[in-house]
């Protein structure tokens, strides 16, 4: 097996003060698809914005493959109605692109001839894959993508996934995604994390979806989604506690 | 029929208004209009302390100005709304500042001329001041822009990017500090803040890119500067006030313009 992207040893995060994500060791090899699952709170977006060092370790080391290059799509990006901005500007941030290069990375993410558009005049989809594009753009060898589909309708949400299949087919590239459509992300995933605070468990996605705790957290049926779960996972750092979701 | 003190004023205008131009569209796009008024009503602190102590001005305005934009900064985020922390502190400072220059009373200090601004006085050494801190400022941002607008945007895409949002930032408030401590003889501590919103939110219903935008301001508060002082001339109004003045005249009419065209 080739070198890790990126290595994770006993990572403990905090955010403001308080522990959200403790001992987590992981490694994201070149090529495969990471998803993480984990209810609201659990700490799952945290540890991405780690990945990408914008949340320092309280404890423990996360080690980068030298040069390595990163593509993130955030959760969420307010542009601010006061900042004009265009597709293909928006593209060029902060390395200035062709416009050329601009419609290869708009087609890759499935809307070509957006370039000349505001980004505030884009629908949520279109939006969520120029973000995609954005992040292509790089040639990235790690797609780093926190709950990229937040916004989007069932269809919507899965052609998202297909195309993230298609891009990762395309150019070869890892991909860690946090996410809440379980089923739907699951079947596309080399491996998924479920996340609470912790690593509950770990694996292909059929070890996850029968362990356990993936199921005192998610409930045994695949519609996860629209499942109302009722968690009652305890933790070894906190005391038991009820938490109730509704999506 | 321009005198020379006229063309000094004319020089002074144009500088200010070019270097707080591209700023003014950060503190727009930013949200932190009160920013840039806390950061100036903390030179008028500065300017007391300087004449209390025999310091040359422009340091001590400087120093006064990053010490209120650092302490803004530090104290956001702890339990208080930026808002909240910027009302307490604007106002805190403008208030000791007013105080702190009444009990200095052997100081013959002319209060309104810092309050306002004094254009028609301004020297040849006031010009090379304000064109040497512009020539800064427009260094500085064109340098840092294309990170200054990815860190404005989102700061975790920027730092996926490589740029620390923080250290733009930084660099962001020192510009801002220094467009105060320059603009302070032109347009006055309390209408700083209306040089560098104004223009940029004028500028806003003309463009569809960030760089058109910061043009566009660029243009619009040379204008107003121009415009400004040309009507205090002919109407004997302070000068201050009437290039923000105009400046409020070019923002209702792009605005209008803005809205007639989407109609």
């Amino acid at each position: 097996m080739s070198a890790p992207l990126i290595s994770v040893r006993d990572l403990t995060l905090k955010m403001n003060g308080r522990v959200v994500l403790e001992h987590v060791t992981t490694d994201i090899a070149p090529d495969e698809i990471v998803t993480i699952v984990g209810p609201n709170g659990s700490g799952k977006s945290t540890f991405l914005r780690a990945l990408i060092g914008a949340v320092p370790p309280a404890s423990g080391h996360i080690e980068r493959a030298k040069g390595l290059r990163i593509g993130y799509v955030p959760q969420k990006l307010a542009i601010d109605a006061s900042l004009p901005l265009t597709v293909e500007r928006f593209l060029g941030l902060p390395k200035r692109i062709t416009t050329r290069k601009a419609a290869d990375a708009l087609e890759k993410a499935g809307v070509p001839d957006l370039h000349d558009r505001q980004m505030s005049a884009l629908s949520g989809g279109q939006f969520q894959r120029v973000l995609l594009a954005r992040a292509l753009l790089e040639n990235p060898q790690l797609l780093l993508l926190d709950e990229a589909t937040q916004g989007l309708d069932q269809p919507g949400a899965a052609a998202f996934y297909q195309q993230i299949e298609e891009v990762r087919s395309d150019m070869g590239c890892a991909v860690v995604m946090v996410s809440h459509d379980l089923h739907v992300v699951m079947a596309a995933s080399d491996r998924v994390l479920c996340m609470n605070g912790h690593i509950c468990c770990a694996g292909t996605p059929e070890i996850v979806a029968s362990a356990p705790e993936y199921r005192a957290l998610f409930g045994s049926g695949t519609k996860g989604t629209f499942a109302l779960y009722r968690h009652q996972h305890s933790h070894d750092h906190e005391h038991d506690h009820t938490h109730e979701h509704s999506h | 029929m321009l005198d020379d003190f006229l063309i000094r004023a004319a020089l002074a205008g144009l500088g200010v208004a070019l270097c707080a131009a591209p700023l003014g569209c950060f503190v727009v796009w930013r949200r932190m209009a009160y920013f840039g008024e806390a950061t100036a009503h903390a030179s008028i602190l500065g300017v007391a302390l300087a004449l209390s102590l025999s310091l040359p001005i422009l340091p001590a305005v400087l120093v006064a100005a990053l010490i209120m934009a650092m302490t803004v900064s530090i104290l956001t985020g702890r339990g208080y709304a930026m808002d909240t922390v910027l009302g307490v502190m604007a106002h805190t400072a403008l208030a000791a500042g007013l105080v702190a220059v009444a009990l200095l009373s052997d100081i013959r200090l002319d209060l309104m001329g810092f309050l306002f601004g004094d254009i028609l006085a301004v020297s040849r050494s006031d010009l090379a001041v304000i064109w040497g801190g512009a020539a800064v400022v427009l260094g500085l941002t064109w340098w840092r822009w294309s990170a200054l607008l990815t860190a404005t945007l989102n700061p975790d895409l920027a730092r996926a990017s490589g740029i620390d949002p923080r250290r733009e930032e930084l660099g962001l408030t020192v510009a801002l500090a220094i467009v105060v401590a320059v603009a302070i003889k032109v347009v006055g501590v309390l209408l700083i803040a209306a040089l560098l919103v104004i223009p940029a939110a004028a500028a806003r219903p003309l463009t569809r890119t960030p760089e058109a935008m910061a043009i566009w301001a660029g243009v619009l508060g040379g204008l107003s500067a121009l415009g400004g002082l040309w009507a205090a001339f002919w109407l004997d109004a302070p000068t201050g006030p009437s290039i923000v003045c105009t400046a409020a005249l070019l923002f209702i009419l792009t605005t209008l313009g803005g809205a007639l065209r989407r109609n």
